[in-house]
């Protein structure tokens, strides 16, 4: 049973990709419902509060996390397994609210993105200092974009070039795990695009078992937390 | 007393909703073009969490001091023809990392607008983190008094990424920001080895968008594995490949903000 909550407030992404653009979100007695994709995947976003794709949320830090302080407080998720929080770029007022609110609830860690060249790595090294001044474990890193295979030739080009050698590099140096590469492939933008399930529509794709095995390592890492907290219990 | 700003003769805000989408990039490669035309440009990197202009210009490793006006900008080279202010040059070191709230950003920012001793520029461009929160209400703002000429807008193709630039376009309209045009960036990339053109990240929906908001579409800039390399080695990529795939499309849209700016003064 898996939640998705979206606290980019400024760019609301999460609703378009999983085809659920123009729903809208319900009240009832105990709460805000979420938008249910299947049965077991409800999703809540500022998306579903806005009545046009135009609508721009123009506001200050306090006001954001007035509303993430709700999301967390009035979503009706019900029974869950995983909620899984996607948030803007950056090391400011939806990181520090989101990381205080659930401080009550342990958060079992964060899984960093970042992109193979040092322009990008250069801002995930700080990601990773918020991490640790706030005490937010890290489970690890994904390398995203990572190669591009040419469907004609099928010769490799590195688009983003890893000039400081990339996640791997950095992930050594900062003693944190490297969960993973994803390769680039334009049907993950598509179904994006879509709203529909890139690992549905392409299975066969190498971003697929890069994504798969990255689930994986985050699924044992999360049974293994939970593992040692019941012995200490 | 003269304000830091008397001198500078155009402002230009660089803006998306989304991250990752090439702002940075198409600010640097800007003021590479603008100064290859003769112009004096300086770069205000109002991105506080994320300030990627410094080592786009190799310029990491400096520090900025202070003269009687305010700050001296950070000159990239020998004849100042290219400054830059940004929180990375203020950082003790560069993993440090800017945990702030929106009223100390806001507060930063309006020294950035206000204090930084630019002299005389052609061209200010303000570089923006993604979004339409504090950094950006604080610096449309902050910029207002000094008459900004425009806003450009980045987008990747994709509908995600569009989908966050069209409340960008809202932001412009909300707090009377003008839209000089929108940039398709990552739009299709050329395979070295063969040739063969992939839109990985989609096409097109960037030119859609300037037209369903009637705003001026200033081109597409490919993928250019040449590009992102010398903007990781801070190197000036409109002087190094003038043959390279992205080139035609920035000199573009150098060459449309230029003649923007001579209708606006005649």
């Amino acid at each position: 049973q898996v939640a998705l909550l979206d606290i980019d407030i400024c760019g609301p992404s999460i609703p378009k990709m999983m085809g659920l653009e123009g729903e809208q979100v319900h009240q009832s007695g105990s709460g805000w419902s979420p938008v249910y994709v299947e049965e077991n995947l409800g999703v809540m976003s500022v998306g579903f509060l806005l009545s046009s794709p135009d609508d721009a949320v123009i506001w200050r830090g306090p006001k954001k996390n007035g509303l993430i302080k709700q999301f967390l407080r009035d979503v009706d998720w019900g029974e869950i397994d995983y909620l899984v929080v996607d948030t803007p770029p950056g090391t400011s007022d939806e990181h520090l609210s989101v990381v205080q609110y659930l401080s009550a609830a342990h958060i079992d860690g964060a899984v960093i993105i970042t992109t193979p060249q040092e322009v990008s790595l250069q801002d995930v090294r700080k990601e990773i200092n918020f991490c640790h001044k706030v005490k937010l474990p890290i489970i690890g890193v994904v390398e995203n974009m990572s190669g591009f295979i040419c469907p004609k030739c099928k010769n490799e080009s590195q688009i983003f070039p890893p000039t400081t050698g990339g996640a791997e590099k950095m992930c050594e140096n900062l003693n944190v795990s490297l969960l993973g590469k994803v390769p680039l492939d334009p049907q993950i933008g598509k179904s994006c695009d879509k709203g529909q399930s890139f690992l549905s529509e392409a299975p066969e794709s190498p971003a697929t078992s890069s994504y798969r095995n990255i689930i994986q390592r985050i699924q044992e890492y999360c049974d293994q937390r939970h593992f040692q907290e019941e012995k200490i219990i | 007393e003269r304000s830091n700003l008397a001198g500078v003769r155009h402002i230009l805000l660089v803006l998306s909703g989304k991250g990752g989408v090439g702002k940075s990039t198409i600010s640097t490669e800007l003021a590479l073009s603008l100064r290859h035309s003769g112009k004096k440009v300086g770069i205000l990197d109002v991105d506080l969490c994320g300030p990627s202009i410094p080592r786009m210009f190799r310029m990491q490793d400096s520090d900025v001091h202070q003269c009687d006006s305010g700050w001296v900008p950070v000159f990239v080279d020998q004849d100042k023809s290219i400054s830059l202010m940004s929180i990375g040059f203020l950082l003790e070191k560069p993993d440090d990392a800017v945990v702030w709230r929106g009223p100390k950003k806001n507060a930063l920012i309006k020294q950035f607008v206000a204090d930084v001793a630019w002299g005389d520029l052609d061209f200010l461009i303000v570089d923006t983190p993604p979004g339409t929160s504090d950094e950006h209400i604080s610096t449309v703002e902050a910029l207002r008094p000094y008459k900004p000429l425009g806003a450009i807008l980045v987008t990747t193709p994709q509908a995600v990424a569009v989908g966050d630039v069209r409340r960008e376009l809202t932001f412009c309209k909300k707090t009377g920001l003008r839209v000089l045009g929108i940039v398709e960036n990552m739009s299709g990339f050329i395979c070295p080895h063969c040739s063969e053109c992939t839109n990985i990240f989609s096409k097109g929906g960037g030119e859609e968008l300037a037209k369903y908001a009637g705003v001026p579409f200033l081109g597409c800039v490919p993928l250019d594995p040449q590009l992102s390399q010398s903007l990781e080695e801070g190197r000036d990529f409109i002087q190094e490949f003038p043959k390279s795939s992205a080139f035609s499309a920035l000199a573009q849209i150098t060459q449309q903000i230029l003649d923007g700016t001579s209708q606006r003064s005649s």
